[in-house]
């Protein structure tokens, strides 16, 4: 522990080691976030997210937010990239170079992403200016402090984002099915033929379920 | 210096379990598929029993040329089996085997989920050598990976949740030290769908469609040789013991028995680990390959479902107890 944190002045000029690693990491995962976005190849695009999701854990991890830390690789290393690269390989994955990925957009999406990030740091700093967290300590944000926090104080909001994200699953549902009332409603009679021939092709052909999609919109 | 040397020999004891565990899985599922199926299995390698079949194999594939297919993304195909590989040594660090700070690599105050985020990292690693071979099979085996590691993941969560919501904490070790054995009757349906899930996670037979050697060839194995096949071929077995592992850990009790769980500990976890891992070997002779609409059917339909029922008992439970 160093003299300035001892005094509880805490100051910038006077790093710890855990506070230089966490620098270290930062740069490190915000390279890893620039070549994401930079990068020709689409799929090495989704693995530089990997590095830079797990980047932003190790930060959470420095800064004592164990919890945190893992629910953000098991949500976004291990679920969201795994569907990001579902897409990739359902749709086009080109090994080497993707001519056409690049955006006319891509100053304007510069300046949307500058923008933004200015509005984050500003408000984090601007919120958050005097407040320190002792890394030397026990762990802050343990589960047991997380789970205490969330469901006694921010109950609410995170009642709120529930019933948010049912909302967003009901409508996926929604979406998913349209397809297929408006084929049954329009065509009748072909319906079960339809449903027959169907399931004779997913017998002979079990290679994906994707498949019945792509069948009915032909139909 | 005490602690540095306390923390080496540890890790170094994790290394030696994974190194050692996942070959004696590999031998044993040799000898038993063997004996189910009236064969002798693998008899000359070492003398007793062919034991030294594996480290035969492990040789042969050393000697193997290693080859990365011209097409083939080079940098991604050569980091995929590390990738696949060195989630499971992770997990294994963590995984408590007897009573005590003194028996487990490492203590992780959110134990299951550093656990379920380490796994599901290691089904990048097959995700990427699919895509990286540059290979139309291997592509398909990697899209049925990350369809099926989606709807698996779900109800592995759930089950798990239900464990931590009986022992009121997430840490692995104090799951253990709120053990009782009435949690068996209790959380066995929470027991049976995370086994089942993790077997789909982990791609075993019946689970294995990703690499259906009959339709696909080896899936997003299929362009490997060597020692980089050798390593898949290793994670796999390695997954093994940390599922296992995991479900003794987090619904049979760990090391508490009907005795000597003070000094024997270990034994009861090792012992039921063991029997896991038959039943693993057991599955893979017995069952046919899922059809994928099958498989994908079995998660959402019955498995999501029947963890959430856990989840209810478990809650309903918790509060008449309090």
């Amino acid at each position: 522990m160093n003299l300035a944190a001892a005094a509880g002045h805490p100051g910038f000029l006077s790093p710890t080691g855990v506070e230089i690693a966490f620098l270290l990491v930062g740069v490190a995962t915000l390279g890893a976030a620039v070549v994401t976005v930079t990068t020709k190849q689409l799929v090495h695009a989704a693995l530089w997210l990997v590095v830079a999701l797990g980047g932003l854990a190790v930060e959470y991890l420095l800064l004592t937010a164990e919890f945190i830390a893992w629910v953000q690789v098991l949500i976004y290393v291990g679920s969201i990239v795994v569907l990001l690269l579902f897409g990739l390989m359902l749709t086009r994955a080109p090994i080497g170079r993707s001519p056409d990925a690049d955006s006319g957009n891509r100053w304007v999406a510069l300046g949307v992403a500058a923008a933004s990030a200015a509005a984050l740091v500003w408000v984090v700093v601007d919120a958050f200016r005097a407040t320190w967290i002792d890394l030397d300590g026990p762990a802050q944000g343990s589960t047991d402090v997380t789970g205490a926090f969330l469901f006694r104080h921010w109950v609410l909001p995170f009642e709120a984002l529930s019933v948010l994200l049912l909302a967003a699953l009901v409508g996926a549902i929604v979406l998913s099915r349209k397809n297929t009332e408006s084929t049954q409603g329009t065509q009748g009679t072909q319906g079960t033929k339809d449903a027959a021939a169907r399931r004779t092709a997913t017998g002979d052909d079990p290679a994906t379920g994707d498949d019945d999609a792509t069948r009915e919109d032909k139909s | 210096m005490n602690d540095v040397l306390d923390v080496a020999l540890r890790l170094l004891i994790v290394f030696v379990v994974f190194l050692v565990a996942p070959l004696v899985v590999g031998q044993t599922e040799h000898k038993v598929m063997a004996h189910m199926q009236g064969r002798l299995g693998p008899m000359y390698a070492g003398g007793f029993h062919g034991w030294a079949q594996l480290v035969a194999d492990g040789v042969k594939f050393a000697q193997k040329e290693d080859i990365v297919p011209a097409a083939a993304d080079r940098r991604v195909f050569q980091l995929a089996p590390a990738v696949a590989l060195l989630p499971y040594l992770l997990v294994l660090v963590v995984i408590p085997v007897g009573p005590g700070d003194g028996a487990v690599g490492q203590v992780v105050d959110a134990g299951i989920f550093f656990v379920l985020a380490v796994m599901g990292i290691g089904v990048l690693g097959s995700l990427m050598a699919g895509w990286a071979s540059a290979n139309k099979y291997s592509l398909l085996g990697g899209l049925r990976s990350a369809a099926q590691l989606l709807a698996y993941e779900l109800p592995m969560l759930l089950a798990a949740a239900s464990v931590a919501m009986a022992a009121g904490t997430v840490s692995l070790t104090g799951i253990l030290d709120a053990f009782e054995w009435w949690w068996l009757p209790w959380q066995i349906i929470g027991a049976l769908v995370f086994f089942v899930a993790g077997l789909a996670e982990l791609q075993r037979p019946p689970f294995d469609m990703p690499v259906a050697d009959s339709e696909i060839i080896f899936g997003a194995y299929t362009e490997y040789t060597g020692l980089r096949f050798a390593l898949f071929l290793l994670s796999e077995y390695a997954g093994i013991v940390v599922l296992c592992g995991l479900t003794t850990v987090l619904f049979l009790g760990g090391w508490h028995g009907p005795f000597g769980a003070d000094g024997l500990g270990w034994v009861w976890t090792l012992l039921k680990a063991a029997v896991l891992a038959f039943v693993v070997i057991w599955l893979r002779v017995t069952y046919p390959r899922l059809r994928e609409d099958q498989l994908q059917k079995l998660a959402w339909t019955t498995l999501i479902p029947l963890a959430l029922a856990q989840i209810a008992l478990t809650g309903i439970v918790k509060v008449a107890i309090n």
